[in-house]
């Protein structure tokens, strides 16, 4: 029976009412009396020297109050990097300056050379046409390999190369990895590229400064998965607020994908120019601004290798991959091709051997960093690609080649560091069956042949780690800041609560999910419930919402605070009740004494806890309000498996999706409607990629696609009705809701079925193609059918996703 | 978007005379033209609204059979009227674009600017269309120049497109995957008295006649008088998108399919 409240209830989103009917409060719906507008201007060259800034004749425009460049932000610091990742041979990764504003040289197009601040935005736009840039252009480096080669252009003068870090895991594990290899019967190698890509959430990034001078206090408006961290960065390593001094408010935000955990210039610009001549400063990014200013994601270009025996059990696995950074270090960008993806390189499977190199390389192009899933699809997909190479190679059914290579027994410590607390691969790779009805797909596959096209079916498995993490363990593994969460649980008089959450919801709908939570813990109505996210200065120290942490660090540090408040208020119970602490049970919004009639409702108790009349004021202190640190002991791993079936027009190279059934394993499930809403944005992110999108750059550093003309977004006619299911679950063992997160796992698990399909699809035609990279697009599918994987290799093809080795 | 007047003739005249102000521009549904000005990559100093001439609005037959359509009409207004008279036609504009797009955008503007992937340049030149102006009839085949080139001389205003209503016409459209214009897009009309086959988001000359499919398929008019011609990959556009190759292989499939959905 499906439950009208509380834990597993699909209860409807209480926040879409404001989003829906154009109530909602996004950072550009705040506007501040006197505010000014800034403008930056930005590089139009990948690279080059900064031999001229000339203001001048801009300053003296109509409504410009200020005009800034890199020399005003010399005594500040740069923007800092909050993870510092370890080199095979024990050295710290050559880490850059990262100037706030472009200073004696510019590293990308879309780099911030000037911040024109003016009375109206049009009259900053056109003082910026006044300003006189001169550029040395130097020859911009795209190509990760180009960037690598011995005397190639250094982006940072001050390194000693492009690269970043040589990132060897596990670095005693290799030798005994590659005498695995030499033992193998059978070994498939692949060489792919994970395809760059643009966030593009809805609401572009949005920046207001604010200062006031009766008390000192600056307050940043800011489009922030995580206000605490920018407060925290920007304070201390930025512009040296302390953090009593600084407010960072986030409110509604319009979608993230990542790309707005990050610290960036324009909010630390804004912050100081607010002060700088005291009044509010606000920027808006425009669409054009966001492709080439908002982190982006991937672009990893990877050969990895299997060795199996001559059983079919896989006995080694090895990766070797180049992992683009941009021009400079954005905040995590380090931790994404490392800790969040050479740790996931176990998979679903029990290869007992595995070592993973990562090469990060600096280029000329905006910096990367997390995007939905950040490292974990870049790992699943190398990984299920490479499965199902295997298994046509050796002639075996693909899903027949995974179960026999599963991990069946939990816990499971992998030979990558992590430790699986809980899964059950066999029964989500059973639902999936099941769900894809693969007893129908021969009459379909015919049906589609009748027709004219080809129809193929691909299959793949993910795991995943979220709840990101166990802070004494990230410290270790370099991270510079704390991974727990926050929440205070504010209960008032009259019964009502609110929830302080250190998480923020950017469309997640944490404000129903986490109500339902509470709601089910005190047995009172989900309306009593109100969450709080994103104000510095409401919410106690938090962490943020990526990675999918929120209800598994978010959601338990509100347990614990809520185990707290139902603690303190079991004491006034037993005072009201006179009955003995141990002896009072919470039930349906109710004190009752165990077997008696005696008992005291929710709204009696909380009012005497604030009404302290009649009250055990010796014991216990008045109010009733609790806050809770939760930090884990673990990630999560949730884990599913994924299918894709495609109609492919052998004509014209043209992709549909026919069916995509996905079978996750998130553990317990708060609200299945909004998990099931989940799958399906990750799910079309994930199909995007495997399908449409492509970031790419010219040989010159140019963004080819930089706007909606030429960067291909799905839209909802590109996409099925989804099969998603939840129904297997195998509870998180380590925190208190037995939850794992369901946030990331759509785009993760889904683009190597829709290649694995396509693959399966063009082989039923006749074309046997090994392996195409994404996105596989009409134009490359076509190449492969008429000129086989090399031709496809050569479509659409440029500077930035030309692979190293090619 | 810099600053500009704007003017709002009410008739043909008053728009003419309006343009004749020093760097004034046509304003129709600005689904291009306002995205161009908000980039800043034009600044007219009058902008001469042709939104409120009423004589450049709607849909009608003339005396001689023919669909004429005022150069400020709508594409959703197009895809709504012309169904009963040019299903063909009608079809073509339902796909331009999105519902906001085909709301505002007009055939007057899709003309004037000649995009090397519009959809509207195909069905005229398709139909053998006249394009008039404020001052003089044109031809299609004489006014679609080259990218985003057209006969038009400065100051002349699209005030009507005359399309011969043939026995029957397909348009068939491969969209490019970002902006959904047309990757290759061709527009086949069959005529008492010949075929017409014009193919728009190939070229870089822009939208053009494919002489040997009208050939092959005025003597007949089956996708088999087609299947084996090739269209040359020479000056064929090539992108992120689509090679020359890709696109000329394009041409030959939506000519055939076109003609497929015919018969
Ligand atoms: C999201 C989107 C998707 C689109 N998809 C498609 C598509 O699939 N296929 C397609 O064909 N088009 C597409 N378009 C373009 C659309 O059809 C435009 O409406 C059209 O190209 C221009 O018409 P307009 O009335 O908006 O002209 P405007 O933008 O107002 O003007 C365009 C140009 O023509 C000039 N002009 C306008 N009217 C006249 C006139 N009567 N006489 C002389 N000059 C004139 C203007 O000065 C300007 O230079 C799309 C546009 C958008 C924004």
């Amino acid at each position: 029976m499906p439950k009208d409240g509380g834990i597993g209830a699909s209860s409807k989103r209480r926040e879409d009412v404001r989003f829906l009917t154009g109530n909602g409060n996004y950072t550009d719906d705040i506007n501040m009396r006197g505010q000014a507008y800034v403008h930056f201007l930005r590089s139009d060259v990948a690279h080059g020297t900064l031999t001229n800034v000339d203001v001048s004749a801009a300053a003296d425009m109509p409504g410009v109050v200020q005009i800034f460049t890199g020399a005003d932000f010399e005594a500040v610091g740069g923007m800092p990097c909050g993870w510092q990742v370890t080199d095979k041979h024990g050295e710290a990764m050559q880490e850059p300056k990262h100037p706030v504003l472009a200073h004696g040289k510019v590293r990308h197009v879309g780099e911030p050379i000037a911040a024109i601040v003016a009375d109206t935005l049009a009259q900053a736009r056109d003082a910026a046409e006044a300003i006189v840039v001169e550029i040395d252009e130097l020859p911009a480096v795209i190509n990760m390999k180009d960037a690598v080669k011995e005397g190639a252009p250094k982006v940072h003068d001050e390194l000693t190369s492009n690269l970043c870090y040589d990132w060897g895991f596990v670095e005693e594990n290799k030798g005994a990895v590659d005498e695995a290899f030499k033992n193998a019967a059978h070994v498939t190698t692949l060489e792919l590229t994970n395809n760059r890509l643009v966030a593009n959430p809805m609401e572009p990034r949005v920046a207001i400064g604010d200062y006031n001078r009766s008390d000192g206090e600056h307050t940043l408006y800011t489009t922030s998965q995580n206000p605490h961290v920018i407060r925290l960065l920007m304070g201390a390593f930025v512009l040296g607020i302390p953090e009593h001094k600084l407010r960072v408010v986030a409110p509604d935000v319009g979608g993230g994908f990542g790309t707005k955990i990050f610290h960036y210039q324009e909010e630390a610009f804004c912050t100081f120019a607010a002060k700088a001549i005291n009044r509010p400063v606000k920027w808006t990014s425009t669409r054009s601004e966001a492709f080439i200013s908002d982190a982006h994601g991937r672009d990893h270009v990877t050969k990895i290798q299997m060795a199996l025996d001559a059983d079919n059990n896989f006995t080694a696995l090895r990766t070797d991959t180049y992992a683009n950074m941009g021009a400079y270090l954005s905040t995590f960008a380090p931790s994404v091709p490392t800790w969040l993806h050479g740790t996931l390189m176990a998979g679903n499977y029990k290869t007992p051997l595995i070592y993973v190199n990562v090469k990060a390389v600096f280029t000329n192009t905006v910096p990367v960093d997390a995007y939905r899933g950040a490292g974990r699809p870049e790992a699943t997909y190398q990984l299920e690609r490479l499965v199902d190479k295997c298994a046509h190679e050796l002639g075996v059914d693909p899903i027949a080649l995974r179960r026999q290579n599963f991990i069946t027994e939990f816990p499971y410590a992998t030979p990558v560091a992590v430790e699986y607390d809980t899964g059950d691969y066999v029964a989500t790779m059973d639902k999936l069956e099941e769900m894809a009805d693969m007893a129908g797909f021969a009459a379909r596959r015919a049906e589609s042949e009748a027709k004219g096209k080809l129809r193929g079916f691909g299959v793949n498995c993910y795991i995943e780690a979220c709840g990101i993490a166990p802070s004494n363990l990230v410290g270790q593994l370099g991270a510079r800041a704390g991974l727990y969460e926050s929440a205070t649980v504010r209960v008032n008089a009259t019964g009502g609560l609110v929830v302080m959450t250190g998480s923020h919801s950017h469309g997640q709908g944490h404000e129903t999910s986490f109500a339902q939570v509470v709601a089910e813990m005190i047995g009172i109505d989900e309306s009593m419930i109100d969450i709080v996210h994103g104000d510095t200065s409401k919410v106690p120290m938090g962490m943020g919402t990526y990675g999918s942490r929120s209800i598994a660090v978010g959601g338990s540090a509100m347990v614990r605070a809520t185990e707290k408040i139902i603690a303190k208020a079991k004491k006034i119970a037993s005072h009201l009740l006179e009955a003995s602490e141990g002896d009072i049970e919470l039930k349906d919004g109710a004190f009752s004494v165990a077997g008696t009639d005696k008992s005291v409702a929710w709204g009696d108790v909380t009012l005497a806890a604030y009404v302290p009349h009649n009250y055990p004021l010796d014991d216990i202190e008045p109010g009733l309000e609790e806050t809770a640190f939760y930090d884990p002991s673990n990630f999560t791993y949730p884990s599913g498996a994924y299918s894709c079936e495609v109609e492919l027009d052998p004509d014209t190279g043209h992709v549909t999706i026919e069916r995509f059934a996905a079978a996750d394993d998130f553990g317990n499930v708060i609200n299945p409607m909004i998990v099931t809403g989940q799958v399906h944005g990750g799910l079309a992110q994930g199909i995007g990629q495997a399908l449409m999108e492509n970031c790419a750059y010219d040989d010159e550093g140019q963004l080819l696609s930089a706007s909606y003309m030429d960067y291909a977004m799905p839209r909802a006619s590109d996409l099925p009705m989804y099969d998603v299911d939840h129904s297997c679950q195998t509870p998180c063992t380590h925190n208190p809701l037995g939850v794992k997160g369901c946030g990331e796992a759509g785009a993760i698990g889904s683009p190597p079925s829709v290649v694995n399909a396509v693959l399966d699809a063009m082989r039923s035609g006749g074309f046997d193609v090994p392996h195409m990279d994404m996105p596989v697009s009409p134009q490359r599918v076509w190449a492969a059918m008429h000129g086989g994987a090399e031709a496809a290799a050569k479509v659409g093809v440029t500077a930035s996703n030309a692979k190293p080795n090619a | 978007m810099y600053n500009f007047d704007i003017a709002k003739p009410t008739t043909i005249a008053d728009a003419v005379q309006a343009l004749t102000a020093d760097e004034a521009q046509p304003l129709s549904g600005g689904q291009t033209l306002i995205p161009t000005l908000k980039a800043r990559l034009a600044m007219p100093s009058t902008l001469v609204s042709l939104h409120a001439i009423d004589e450049m609005k709607g849909v009608c037959m003339d005396d001689e059979g023919r669909l004429c359509i005022g150069g400020a009409t709508t594409h959703a207004t197009v895809m709504k009227e012309a169904e009963a008279h040019y299903p063909g036609l009608a079809s073509l504009a339902a796909r331009i674009g999105d519902p906001a797009v085909r709301n505002r955008g007009t055939i007057g503007g899709s003309i004037a600017n000649n995009d090397p992937s519009a959809c509207y340049p195909a069905g005229a030149l398709g139909s053998g269309a006249t394009i008039c102006t404020n001052s003089r009839e044109i031809a299609a085949d004489d006014y679609f120049l080259g990218m985003f080139e057209t006969a038009l001389e400065e100051g002349e205003i699209v005030t009507e497109v005359k399309f011969p209503v043939p026995e029957k016409a397909h348009y068939e459209k491969f969209i490019q995957p970002a902006s959904r214009f047309p990757l290759v897009a061709v527009f086949v009309a069959k005529f008492a008295d010949g075929v017409r086959v014009a193919v728009t988001g190939a070229s870089n000359n822009g939208v053009f006649r494919w002489t040997e499919a009208e050939t092959a398929l005025s003597s007949n008019f089956s996708a088999d008088a087609v299947s084996n011609l090739k269209a040359s990959a020479d000056d064929m556009i090539s992108d992120l998108h689509g090679s020359a190759e890709y696109r000329a292989h394009l041409i030959g499939v939506m000519t055939k399919r076109a003609v497929a959905a015919m018969s």
